[in-house]
This record gives structure tokens, C-alpha cells and sequence, in this order.
């Protein structure tokens, strides 16, 4: 028996539960307490494609250190579900703890010899104490959340507090759960030595003013702040929370006071295709409009995105991204919508796409996303994950500069069309390849055009001339190295010592990589690191690459999509840029990054041949 | 499509309408179809109808989607914007536009292969969600831009010009229209100007999804012995349940017909409209009665043209919505924005 593990404020607690058993809400209440506690947690759902009866895993890091990757591995397990009982033993590493419902008794070939079982009879305590089914279910949660609190040190005050919180003004409902809370710490206490368990909770001071919010729901307040005012979706997971928290969002804050009247319009479309054309009409004629979807929904809509580049339309997408291709993985992540999205539709085309690390940049990336696709007059693509999108996330509080307006971008108005301003909507003015719009109805004389997905000439006649041809797409590509320049630009981290290392790496990469810097660190594994934020590459980002000698791209998909985004836009040796994947649909881990980036640096260690002879 | 301009220069004796403008201010450039094509007829009507109605030429949104009838809003209406969006979606881009600003007038122009085949879905639901708009159908059968195949709206046993039967049965647009919720309905002619001008106005002024059916033949592939889409056939088969006179509220009823020959509807707007019997009884605001008289002129191989369905007094998206009375293109910051204290307190209940 290897020595039980220990630890305060650094370890894994995994849920093993039967969806649509009432678990969820107790999980996270677990999660929630402990960082009421002052200690970072960082949970993670792992749920099927499925509404009642099939397994569904919570994981809870807690960590002190604030690392909100996962970490990999189980310290304990909390194994709830007879279906999975033994891949959920298999997962517990030496020394952890399986804690589980002891009401029948078990074999024991179903344990292990190397971790530490603690045996709870929630049933018994359950059913003696309730009668109603449901009941039973639900309150057999928090009775193993109560019995947790004693086992872990968890401040049952905190739990209380929750409770009054979430149950407001329903005093029944609270006392029941308090109730419920008690039996479970009851029993611990009368039966089980504390200090079996020795992973513990202490109170600390780590999660500062941080929030504890989805990126979905981020994202959603994001467009209610960037102005949205037409959304229109259709139901996939894992974006569909994204459009229904933004129907929240805007019953509170988006109606008339004086009238109760909406400040927005929201339709659930009867597909993609048609989620996309509304967003584009809403567009075109000078409303700000997003959907959100995934990757097959983005698939449906690629005909529409094509017409949206060419003929210049704003519009803004949200990829919650999962699992592909075809249906693929609905409930699991991925980064692997990144060609699809920036080559989307036929013919020559490139969008726009912005990477965001965590909700809080879901939220900035969403209204930046709408400035940005009125500024550019194009599709722009908030491009986040499952991973972001349907877990509680950690993350800096949500900011609003109170000066800030709505960028429009370059709408001409009656007036200037009346002052004898010259119009031409595909008219590069500004020598920034950003044409002129007008608003359908603004001027009873000037400035209406015909807006189509055929080649035109500046004044938006239709022209199938080679040269006029040709001069629209070299404008349209004058106008993509304007975003490079205006989207979020990449972040730079330098290692401590200076380094020919590199590493590149996007969106819900990020905990898992900051992490992973600091083992490689201490490591003596010296690396700088740059987080890209946006598609078209900022020349930042090539800099970058040249300044090294090789230069990791760590991405969650099986092709090195970013790297073949970089190819295409750089003069590169692809030999120096490495692939660090992992695509099995779980978040990337730090432990895999760090250990697959170690492994190869030391491979590439030419050993002396002196040495190697010798 | 477009190149060709029309001369800007109009002649001074031009009568212009209550708004100021000519006739030929709603114009739009010269047609590019065939000559003798029903399209330019049914553009011409538009023409006519929004120069009666008195509209601002720029108040008017023209979408349409992929094929030679949505090519045709270059041919009306040249001082409003228009979109040529992608086949068989335009009515997903109108509802967007129609969200934007309610203000507008939106017309969406679309043919039998935009709206039958590719577009079915698209057309049902725009229906079904009561997008205030015109919808017109140029209705001729086929796809003329590929070149003479059979579109959806083919009657079954009707002959191609190259000669082949076609074997499966029609889609009628009519009725999925009124079964959709469509709330006004009608069907011509491209050749029967006194009928569709009136229908186009009658239309415009509906504040819900109007439909119109236009059968519209195609000179360069569907007019000859065997189809049911050429002028001969539609105008020995035509049967107009009803002649309808469009009148603006402000107007004064002046034309007197016998008691019990016409019906006067009043839209939400305001306008009148004063339906003529020709001669059977028929009650257009009845919908299953309209949707039985059409399904027996379809079994008799009957055209039925006339208003067949009408709703005077319908809801619409925005109601639905119960959006703001003000654009939603309108808004700007302060309206939409809830600012940096709402989003302090937003931030306290995350924690």
C-alpha cells in the first residue's frame, strides 16, 4: 500500500453520477463552497449526448497555485454510478481515495489495494430519513456533499451560505438542504477517524475579486454589451446555452422601462442556414446581429458566409466548438473548426477569428466581435470550445469602459451623401481596402446600390471583367491585412532565461499552458511562449516564429490546423515548427504539454559523437 | 444584369405622384431578360403599384434570391437597395432585414426553383412567422438561367420543351402559403395587369406575410403545346374568383357598384379594399373555404387567380417580438449598452 496521498489546496476530486439524477447542482455546490473558501477551483463537466440515465462525470481541481487546466489523473473519487464503478477504481492514482455508497456490501475484488476506501451508507441514511423517491434522489447528493465537508475540511458555513443564496426567500427549501447537509456530516463524524482522508481544504485568499461564470453566458453578455440587437440560432450543443443565456440577459437589462418593449429580436431559426441569413439581412441593413453554433452548424451555414465576405455584410458567429468531424464528439472539446471557419466557403476566401482564452475574454472578444464586423464589414468568428463555453471557469471580472460607444465603422448618412460626398460601395477610399456603406433607406436619391454574391465593380455594378475582378480581390485582401492589424493583437510570455525555444498556443489552451510553463521551467527547460488571439496573424506572431529555432504549436486537434494557417501565411521552414496534439476530447492537460514538449527537446539533443562512441 | 443604365433625364410632363415622383422614378435599369418574358411584365406592375401608392422610392427593401426572377428587382426601383442573396435563402435574409427596421417596405422577389425546390423551407417558414413583407413568385415552371429544366411547381403530365412528361406532382405555393399562415394570398398573371396591380398594392399595404403567386410564362422554355405555364394555357384557364379595387384610406369611395357585388375589407393600415365578384360567391376571409376552392381548381386544372385568403388585421414578427417601436437599427449605445454599474453588479453575483 503506497502512503495515502496528502495534500491541502492541491488535488482532484471526480464525480462519477447518472445524468439527470439531481448531481449537478451538489457538485457544483462542492465546488462553489470551496472557493468561497478563498482557494481556485476549477470544475469540469464530462457529459454524454444525452438527457437521463447515462454516465456523467463533475471534475473538481482545487488548487491553490490557481492552475485552472486540467490537471489529469483522480485523487478522489466520488463513484456514484454502479455502471462505471470500475473504470472510475481504475482512474484513482496510488494512494488516492474511492469514496463510495457502502449501503451493500461489496467484494472485494471491486476495490484496490493501493488507494483508500471510505465507505458512506447514503442510501441507508437516505431512505431512512425520506420516504418520496425524488427526495431520496436529490438529497442523497447533498448528504454526500455533507459527509465531503467533514471528510475534506470544508467550512459547512459557506455551504449554508450557498444554500440562502440560491434558494432565496424559500426558507422550506433551505432548511430541507441544511438538513440534508447534516446527516451526511453526522454520520462522517460518528464513524469515520477525520484524518483518514488527508487531502484537506484551508482557507486562503487566492480567488481575489475574481468571478466563477460559463463562457457561454459570458459570450451572451459580451453581445448584450457590443450592441447585438438580432440573434438568431439553432439549437447545438455546445452553444445553445450561449443564445438562451443571451435571451436572459436581455429580459433584464435590454427592455423599455416606460413600455416593456424589446430592445432586441430573437429567433430560433429552422436551421443554420436560416439562423446565418438572418443574421446577415439584420446586417445588411445596419443592426448588429450574431448566432452562435457549432462545428456542424457552421458546415450548414458556409454558402451564406461566402456570400457575407464577398459581398461585405457584418456579422458575428460564436463556434462553441466540439468534438468533429460529422456529429462526431457533441459533448466533448476541441480547437478543430479552425480551417473551416477561416477558408470557409468556395473560391478564395478568408475570415476573420478570435481566440478567446477564458469567459472574461469570451465577454471582451464577443463586443469586440461586433466592432470588429461593422469596422470590416465581414464574417467575424468568436472561436471558443466546450471546454470554455460549459464549465465554470475562474476568471477576471468583467470590465466596461463607460466612454466607450459602438464602432460603426464607415456608414455614409444622408448628410454626407447630401454634402455631394462620392459614393461607391466597394470604393477603397481610405486606402485601408474598407469600403463606404449605406444603410438601405437613408437618402430618397443617393447612395442605394445593389448588393450581390457576383463579382461588381466600386460602384456595385455587376462585372464578370477580369481586371475588375481582380482588383476586388486584391482589395479584399488589402482589407484582411487591415484586420491583422486592428484584431486583437498576441501576447508574449518570456521565459526567465533567454531561450532559441518557442511555443504557440490558442484559446482554452492557456491554464493548461501556463501551468505547463512552469513545470517546464523548473524543469530547466527554458521556452518563451506567445498566445495567439486573432486570424489574419499579426506579423508579431512571424516574428516571433523567426526569433527561435524551433518553435512548438500546441493545438486540440489531430491536424495542426494552426500551424497550417501559419504555413499558409508565412514563409516558414516547417520543419521548425513542432505539433504538440492532443484531440482525444478531453481538455488538454498541462502534464501532457509539458511532458510531450520535454520528450522532444529531448530528442532533439544532439548528443556529441565523442560521446556517443564512448 | 445591370450595366445597362437608363437615361436619368425625364420628360417634363411626367405626372408626378403625392410623393413627387414620376412614374419613371421607380424604375430601375433596363431589363436584361427576354424579350417578351413575364418578369418584366410583373416588374412593370410594381412599378405601377408603388408609383400609385405614393412611396418613397428609397422606403423600399428589394431582396430576392438566385435565378431570372431575382434578377428582376435591378428592373424596379432603382433608388432602393437591394440584395441578390444566395438560392432559396432570401427569406431568411428578409426576416434578418425586416428585424433591422421595421420601417422599411420589404419586397422579396423569388422564383418557382428559388422558392419550390431549393428554398421550400425557407419559404415556409418566413410564412409561418408572419414577416411583414410582399412575397412574389414569378411562377413559370422551370429554370430558365440552367436552360429549360422542370422546377417544382411543374404540373405533373405538363411536357418539357425538349418533350419529356413530368412525373411528379406539383408543389402549389398557394396553398402551402395559407397553410403556412401566410395572412393575404393571391395569384395572377403576368398578363393581367388590372388584376395584379391592384393585388400588389392591396399587398404592400398588408402589415403581415403577403403573398402573391404570379404564373409568369417563359417565352425562351415553357411556352408551348403541353406546358401549363404559357400564355395560352393560363389565359384559357385562368378563373378569377375576384377583381379587387385597392383603395388608400384618404381616398373617397367614388366608384358605386350594385348592393351585393362587392365586399369591403379595411387592412390594419387603414386602406380599403374592395373586392368585385366575378360571378360565384366566394369569401376570401374564410381559409378553409379558400383552401378547398384552390385545391378544386388545382383537381380541375384550373388557374384560380384573385385574392384568395385574407387576414385584415394580422400580427406580425415584430409584435410577436414586442420589439421597440424605434428600428432596431436605430439604437445606439445609450440604448443597448447597460454600462459599467450594471456590470459591477453582474460581477458581484458571479463570485
Amino acid at each position: 500500500m503506497p502512503p495515502a496521498l496528502a495534500a491541502v489546496n492541491d488535488f482532484v476530486v471526480k464525480f462519477a453520477n447518472v445524468n439527470g439524477s439531481g448531481s449537478a447542482s451538489a457538485n457544483e455546490l462542492f465546488a462553489r463552497s470551496i472557493l468561497r473558501m478563498g482557494v481556485p477551483v476549477s470544475p469540469r463537466n464530462i457529459f454524454p449526448s444525452n438527457i437521463q440515465g447515462l454516465p456523467t462525470w463533475y471534475e473538481v481541481r482545487v488548487t491553490e497555485k490557481g492552475y485552472l487546466g486540467r490537471r489529469g489523473g483522480v485523487d478522489m473519487m466520488v463513484a456514484m454510478n454502479p455502471q462505471t464503478w470500475a473504470q472510475d477504481v481504475k482512474e484513482i492514482e496510488p494512494g488516492g481515495y474511492l469514496f463510495y455508497d457502502s449501503t451493500k456490501p461489496m467484494p472485494s475484488s471491486m476495490f484496490r489495494e493501493d488507494i483508500n476506501i471510505v465507505g458512506v451508507p447514503l442510501t441507508a441514511i437516505t431512505n431512512a430519513t425520506y420516504a418520496d423517491a425524488r427526495q431520496r434522489q436529490l438529497f442523497k447528493n447533498i448528504i454526500y456533499v455533507g459527509a465531503l465537508s467533514i471528510l475534506l475540511d470544508i467550512d459547512e458555513t459557506k455551504i449554508q451560505g450557498l444554500f440562502g443564496e440560491q434558494f432565496k426567500g424559500k426558507e422550506k427549501l433551505i432548511d430541507s438542504n441544511v438538513k440534508a447537509l447534516q446527516l451526511g456530516r453526522d454520520w462522517v463524524t460518528r464513524h469515520i477517524d477525520p484524518d483518514t482522508v488527508k487531502l484537506k481544504v484551508r482557507p486562503s485568499n487566492n480567488v481575489g475579486n475574481r468571478i466563477f461564470v460559463e463562457g457561454n453566458n459570458a459570450a451572451a453578455l459580451g453581445a448584450v454589451y457590443g450592441g447585438a440587437t438580432v440573434c438568431a440560432w439553432y439549437p447545438i450543443t455546445p452553444s445553445s446555452s450561449l443564445a438562451e443565456a443571451f435571451q436572459s440577459h436581455c429580459k433584464r437589462l435590454r427592455h423599455d422601462k416606460e413600455t416593456g418593449k424589446a430592445k432586441y429580436a430573437i429567433v430560433q431559426a429552422e436551421d443554420e442556414l436560416a439562423s446565418i441569413g438572418m443574421v446577415i439581412g439584420a446586417g445588411w441593413n445596419g443592426a448588429r446581429a450574431f448566432t452562435s453554433t457549432s462545428g456542424p452548424g457552421i458546415s450548414l451555414m458556409t454558402e451564406f458566409i461566402g456570400l457575407a465576405s464577398f459581398a461585405e455584410v457584418p456579422a458575428v458567429l460564436v463556434n462553441v466548438q466540439r468534438g468533429g468531424p460529422s456529429t462526431g464528439m457533441p459533448t466533448r472539446t476541441q480547437q478543430s473548426d479552425l480551417l473551416s471557419c477561416a477558408y470557409a466557403s468556395n473560391g478564395d476566401t478568408k475570415h476573420v477569428l478570435l481566440f478567446p482564452e477564458d469567459p472574461k475574454e469570451c465577454f471582451d472578444f464577443t463586443a469586440e466581435a461586433l466592432d470588429l464586423a461593422d469596422r470590416l464589414q465581414t464574417p467575424v468568428f468568436v472561436m471558443t470550445d466546450l471546454d470554455i463555453g460549459m464549465n465554470h471557469r475562474l476568471c477576471e471580472p468583467f470590465q466596461w469602459d463607460e466612454s466607450r460607444q459602438l464602432d460603426r465603422g464607415k456608414v455614409m448618412t444622408a448628410e454626407d451623401l447630401e454634402a455631394g460626398k462620392t459614393f461607391g460601395r466597394y470604393l477603397d477610399v481610405d486606402g485601408d481596402g474598407i469600403p463606404y456603406r449605406t444603410y438601405p433607406g437613408t437618402h430618397p436619391t443617393k447612395g442605394s446600390y445593389f448588393t450581390r454574391g457576383t463579382t461588381k465593380d466600386e460602384y456595385a455594378r455587376y462585372s464578370e471583367e477580369g481586371a475588375v475582378y481582380v482588383r476586388n480581390m486584391e482589395r479584399l485582401q488589402k482589407k484582411f491585412l487591415t484586420a491583422a492589424k486592428i484584431a486583437p493583437q498576441p501576447l508574449r510570455y518570456s521565459s526567465p532565461k533567454p531561450t532559441k525555444h518557442g511555443v504557440i498556443y490558442f484559446g482554452s489552451t492557456s491554464p493548461a499552458m501556463a501551468e505547463a510553463l512552469d513545470h517546464l521551467e523548473a524543469d530547466g527547460n527554458h521556452v518563451n511562449a506567445l498566445r495567439v488571439r486573432s486570424f489574419p496573424f499579426s506579423t508579431a506572431v512571424e516574428d516571433f516564429i523567426h526569433e527561435h529555432d524551433k518553435v512548438f504549436i500546441v493545438e486540440q486537434n489531430r491536424d495542426a490546423q494552426l500551424r497550417t494557417m501559419l504555413m499558409a501565411d508565412f514563409t516558414l521552414d516547417a520543419r521548425k515548427l513542432i505539433p504538440v496534439l492532443h484531440y482525444d476530447g478531453t481538455p488538454i492537460t498541462a502534464r501532457f504539454i509539458a511532458g510531450d514538449i520535454a520528450n522532444k527537446l529531448d530528442q532533439m539533443k544532439v548528443v556529441p559523437f565523442e560521446k556517443a562512441a564512448s | 444584369m445591370t450595366y445597362i443604365a437608363k437615361p436619368k433625364l425625364h420628360h417634363p410632363s411626367l405626372v408626378k405622384n403625392k410623393a413627387g415622383y414620376t412614374r419613371r422614378d421607380y424604375e430601375g435599369a433596363v431589363s436584361t431578360l427576354c424579350a417578351g418574358c413575364g418578369h418584366d411584365s410583373i416588374s412593370a406592375a410594381i412599378i405601377q403599384a408603388c408609383y400609385e401608392l405614393d412611396i418613397l422610392p428609397h422606403q423600399v427593401a428589394k431582396l430576392s434570391g438566385i435565378g431570372c426572377s431575382s434578377k428582376a428587382p435591378t428592373y424596379f426601383v432603382g433608388a432602393s437597395h437591394g440584395f441578390n442573396t444566395v438560392h432559396g435563402r432570401m427569406p431568411s435574409v428578409m426576416t434578418g432585414a425586416n428585424l433591422a427596421n421595421k420601417d422599411l417596405i420589404y419586397m422579396g422577389v423569388s422564383g418557382d426553383g428559388d422558392s419550390a425546390s431549393i428554398g421550400l423551407g425557407q419559404f415556409a417558414h418566413v410564412m409561418r412567422r408572419g414577416v411583414n413583407m410582399t412575397y412574389i413568385v414569378m411562377n413559370n415552371g422551370v429554370y430558365g438561367l440552367t436552360k429549360g429544366q422542370f422546377s417544382a411547381t411543374a404540373d405533373k403530365g405538363s411536357i418539357s420543351k425538349k418533350g419529356v412528361a413530368n412525373s411528379d406532382e406539383s408543389i402549389d405555393l398557394v396553398s402551402l402559403a395559407i397553410l403556412m399562415g401566410a395572412t393575404f394570398v393571391g395569384r395572377s398573371f403576368s398578363g393581367d395587369k388590372h388584376q395584379l396591380v391592384p393585388l400588389i398594392k392591396a399587398a404592400m399595404a398588408h402589415k403581415g406575410a403577403a403573398f402573391l403567386d404570379v404564373i409568369s410564362p417563359c417565352v425562351a422554355f415553357n411556352n408551348h403545346a403541353g406546358s401549363t405555364k404559357s400564355y395560352e394555357y393560363v389565359r384559357e384557364h385562368n378563373e378569377a374568383l375576384n377583381r379587387l379595387d385597392f383603395i388608400e384610406s384618404r381616398e373617397e369611395i367614388t366608384t358605386r357598384y350594385d348592393p351585393g357585388t362587392t365586399t369591403t375589407v379595411q387592412q390594419h393600415d387603414g386602406s380599403f379594399l374592395r373586392l368585385r365578384k366575378l360571378g360565384e360567391e366566394y369569401d376570401a376571409s374564410d381559409k378553409v373555404a379558400a383552401m378547398k376552392r384552390v385545391q378544386e381548381g388545382l383537381a380541375a386544372g384550373e388557374v384560380v387567380t384573385g385574392l384568395l385568403y385574407l387576414d385584415p388585421t394580422p400580427k406580425d414578427l415584430h409584435h410577436n417580438l414586442n420589439t421597440v417601436d424605434a428600428p432596431l437599427n436605430t439604437l445606439d449605445t445609450a440604448d443597448l449598452c447597460p454600462g459599467s454599474g450594471v456590470l459591477d453588479r453582474i460581477n458581484a453575483s458571479l463570485r
